[in-house]
């Protein structure tokens, strides 16, 4: 179909077509208002339903019963909207549904402001509702990424039937790129013979439930659990470089951050500085593989986030103390400029402190 | 001489033994779900979903597809599994405390919708399986775990009347609330639980039976006592009959 | 060639259907490109304003804090952005509504009275299109036929009948750089 310029929350929702999802309940809320708008227009064209539901917990929940009939299924919100979703993202995991659930985040905490943030981290990567859990979150850079990241998230939701969240910011959403979007995919992966869908022609009931009185059986669902995301972590890393070969020093940074560090990173070459940049993908699982083959090597790391540092611990930890680790960041919806990270870096590098 | 079976379990439930105290109606209210599933012929066409407090375990006990809601959310996930496939039967059952409070805004806008499904709510006037706190259906005066000197309008305010609620909504197309404090009223529980069925069958909306249950347990009294309090307590507060009809007939 | 643009304005004027455009020709012609824009309570109030990047390399920072080219409307954006202004970059003044100078001497400044013109042509609402005929004139980043050939697409059929006007627009805007040349 060639390339076409559109908007980041409708690529998103395009995207999620194209990935074979004919459900969406959502809520408004900016800044991702466009992509429950683009839902409502799009999906009876292909067969699909879009409801607005009456609150971010209910549409979460309508994502849970439509996920139990085996369909691909989607909700998107912002932040505050992505607190109340909680709820149901744990009962998600705890039942073992598929579903991808976006968060287009901005600033906070509370109602904020609606600029872009990537504070929702710790949010999204540490569980964020209740028990023990993680969701493979996926975090894209540009639209044309969306594409393939929404695909690869239906993909990992199916797969091991898990929530897959997929983080993106304000910035994200709003701004337009040309993208391309690939064939129609049907959705691909085992038969869903879990799903709860009427008992006719297909044996005993089913049940989907994240109930377990027991407390030792609990633990080995738990178990079993945590033995899905270790395989998670094994398969499911996706991160890339950018002028790690001869670095220095490496910046840090994922999403729209790690774009325009890269204006800061070619200017800071020009002056002499050997820097590169490593862009987590996913944020969880996180890449630890890159800075185990670079901690030994380096002088030292910069995280730059639009947050007052979360990513970074797991920076940390992937250093694990073989080389500093600066931080820069901004909060509150302030976006950072090449400017002032050109500054942070040759600051980095010059022994100053960060 | 040759036997003759006169009654036997519906096929409506399965073999599972419920953990319902004894005199509970649950039990009773199971039954009429399951052989209303049974005699309409939908048991395999069906998916219940379940909620939380006493009735958790539902899931155990109907003997059709079952999926695990969390409080107060049935109605939303019964409108994500029906909206996914509308020509499958699709019931909540939940309690007092999951429906007319946590879960107060599912079950109006699922009504206000007028999502074909339907939900079975079941008031006993207390938070049973969390031990015997006040509902929204508690009565004034009533003495609970958290009204220790009875409900109190001017602290705890008034009992919500969730039928004569739900019955200004439009999408509502068949609302009923019925008792289990006797075999008529038992048998009359039944004929409106498989009416509301047959609103979903026919397409006209929401449909929901409040039936007015008990908690010996929690009320502190025995199972015949709590039959009693159900009559000269309840209903007098909460009125039987339709309040809700767009199907027509009796 | 790497472009980094800012077009601000009051809302209603164009300014956000500007970006676009030049973010839609400069994909017909194979560019990176990226459109970004103000959003919020902000937007409603008053000011608008997008940031748009043109390059021949994939486009990093789609955020543009010094652009090179700063396309302005109206006094409160003239403010915020002539300062921001790259040294050697361009500030684009519609005379008609901004009555502030600019004392910098490190960057070029031309000054259209485009909304004056606009009205000349019968529809104040090309303002937005005078003006940029004028920048792709002086930085010829992607060409007007791009631009019409984009019109084209993101207007509904509908709409037409306006393409003609939106085409002197652009050649009048054009023609007043040729002449500030001379």
């Amino acid at each position: 179909m060639g390339k076409v310029l559109m908007k980041g929350n409708e690529v998103i929702a395009e995207a999620a077509v194209h990935a074979g999802c004919k459900y969406f309940f959502g809520y408004p809320i900016t800044p991702q208002s466009e992509l429950v708008a683009y839902m409502a227009r799009r999906l009876p064209e292909v067969g699909g339903l879009f409801l607005q539901a009456e609150s971010e917990i209910a549409a979460i929940n309508m994502v849970c019963g439509a996920a139990s009939t085996g369909v691909r299924v989607m909700t998107s919100s912002s932040s505050p909207g992505f607190s109340l979703k909680q709820e149901g993202i744990s009962y998600l995991v705890g039942s073992e549904l598929p579903a991808v659930i976006c968060n287009i985040v901005r600033g906070g905490p509370g109602l904020g402001n609606i600029q872009p943030a990537q504070s929702d981290y710790f949010q999204v990567t540490k569980g964020g509702g209740h028990g023990d859990y993680n969701i493979p979150v996926l975090a894209p850079a540009s639209l044309q990424e969306i594409v393939e990241l929404i695909q690869d998230a239906f993909d990992i939701a199916d797969r091991y039937r898990t929530p897959v969240i997929i983080m993106g910011d304000g910035m994200l959403g709003q701004m337009m790129e040309p993208v391309e979007f690939g064939e129609y995919s049907e959705p691909i992966g085992q038969t869903k013979d879990w799903a709860t869908t009427g008992t006719r022609g297909d044996g005993a009931p089913k049940i989907i439930s994240s109930l377990e009185l027991d407390a030792e059986s609990l633990e080995k669902r738990n178990e079993q659990l945590q033995e899905k995301f270790a395989l998670i972590k094994e398969q499911e890393v996706r991160y890339e470089t950018y002028e790690i070969a001869d670095a220095e020093y490496i910046l840090v940074a994922f999403g729209t951050v790690a774009r325009i560090t890269m204006n800061a990173i070619q200017k800071a070459r020009k002056h002499g500085v050997k820097v590169g940049l490593i862009r987590p993908i996913s944020l969880w699982p996180f890449p630890d593989k890159p800075f185990i083959e670079t901690r030994n090597k380096v002088n030292g790391y910069l995280a730059v986030e639009m947050s007052a540092g979360q990513m970074i611990e797991d920076v940390r930890l992937a250093v694990n103390g073989c080389a500093p680790v600066g931080f820069f960041g901004r909060t509150g919806g302030v976006v950072p400029s090449q400017e002032e990270i050109y500054e942070k870096i040759m600051s980095f590098a010059g022994g100053l402190p960060v | 001489m040759t036997m003759k079976t006169v009654f036997k379990k519906t096929s409506g439930l399965t073999e599972k033994p419920t953990h319902y105290c004894p005199g509970c109606t649950h039990g009773v209210i199971h039954r009429l779900v399951g052989e209303v599933l049974e005699e309409m012929d939908i048991l395999e066409d069906t998916i219940g979903v379940a909620s939380v407090g006493c009735s958790v375990l539902s899931y155990e006990y109907f003997n059709c597809d079952m999926t695990q809601a969390a409080h107060g959310r049935a109605p939303a996930v019964a409108t994500g599994v029906k909206r996914v496939l509308p020509d499958r039967f699709v019931f909540t059952y939940q309690g007092d405390g999951d429906l007319a409070s946590i879960g107060i805004s599912e079950v109006i806008h699922a009504a206000a919708r007028g999502e074909n499904i339907t939900v079975i709510f079941v008031n006993n006037a207390i938070y049973g399986m969390t031990g015997g706190q006040m509902a929204p259906t508690t009565l004034v005066g009533q003495k609970t775990a958290t009204t220790p000197f009875g409900r109190d309008i001017h602290i705890q305010g008034s009992p919500i009347k969730v039928c004569e609620m739900m019955a200004t909504l439009d999408g509502a197309a068949y609302i009923e609330r019925v008792s289990t404090h006797d075999v008529p009223h038992i048998q009359k529980a039944k004929k409106a639980i498989r009416r509301a069925f047959e609103t979903q069958k026919e397409g006209k909306g929401f449909s929901m039976v409040e039936v007015l249950s008990t908690c010996p347990t929690n009320w502190g009294l025995d199972p015949s006592e709590s039959l009693e309090w159900v009559k000269e307590n309840m209903i007098p507060i909460y009125p039987l009959g339709v309040y809700k009809n767009k199907v027509g007939g009796k | 060639m790497l472009e980094e643009i800012i077009i601000a304005g009051f809302g209603g004027q164009g300014v956000m259907s500007m970006g676009q455009l030049i973010a839609y020709a400069g994909m017909l012609e194979g560019k990176s490109v990226s459109w970004l824009p103000s959003y919020g309570p902000e937007q409603r109030g008053g000011t608008a304003n997008c940031a748009i990047v043109v390059s021949d390399e994939l486009v990093g920072s789609p955020l543009v804090t010094r652009p090179t080219t700063a396309i302005v409307l109206n006094n409160p954006s003239f403010d915020k952005f002539e300062p921001r202004v790259r040294p050697g970059g361009l500030l684009l003044l519609n005379s008609s509504l901004v009555v502030r100078a600019s004392g910098r001497k490190d960057i070029k400044v031309i000054e259209i009275n485009a909304t004056d013109l606009a009205n000349d042509l019968g529809n104040s609402r090309v303002t937005n299109m005078i003006l940029l005929g004028a920048f792709l004139e002086y930085r010829k980043i992607v060409s007007i036929e791009s631009i019409v050939e984009s019109l084209k697409k993101v207007l509904s059929p509908d709409k037409h009948h306006l393409i003609d006007v939106n085409k002197q627009a652009l050649k009048k805007g054009a023609s007043l750089v040729n002449i500030a040349r001379i």
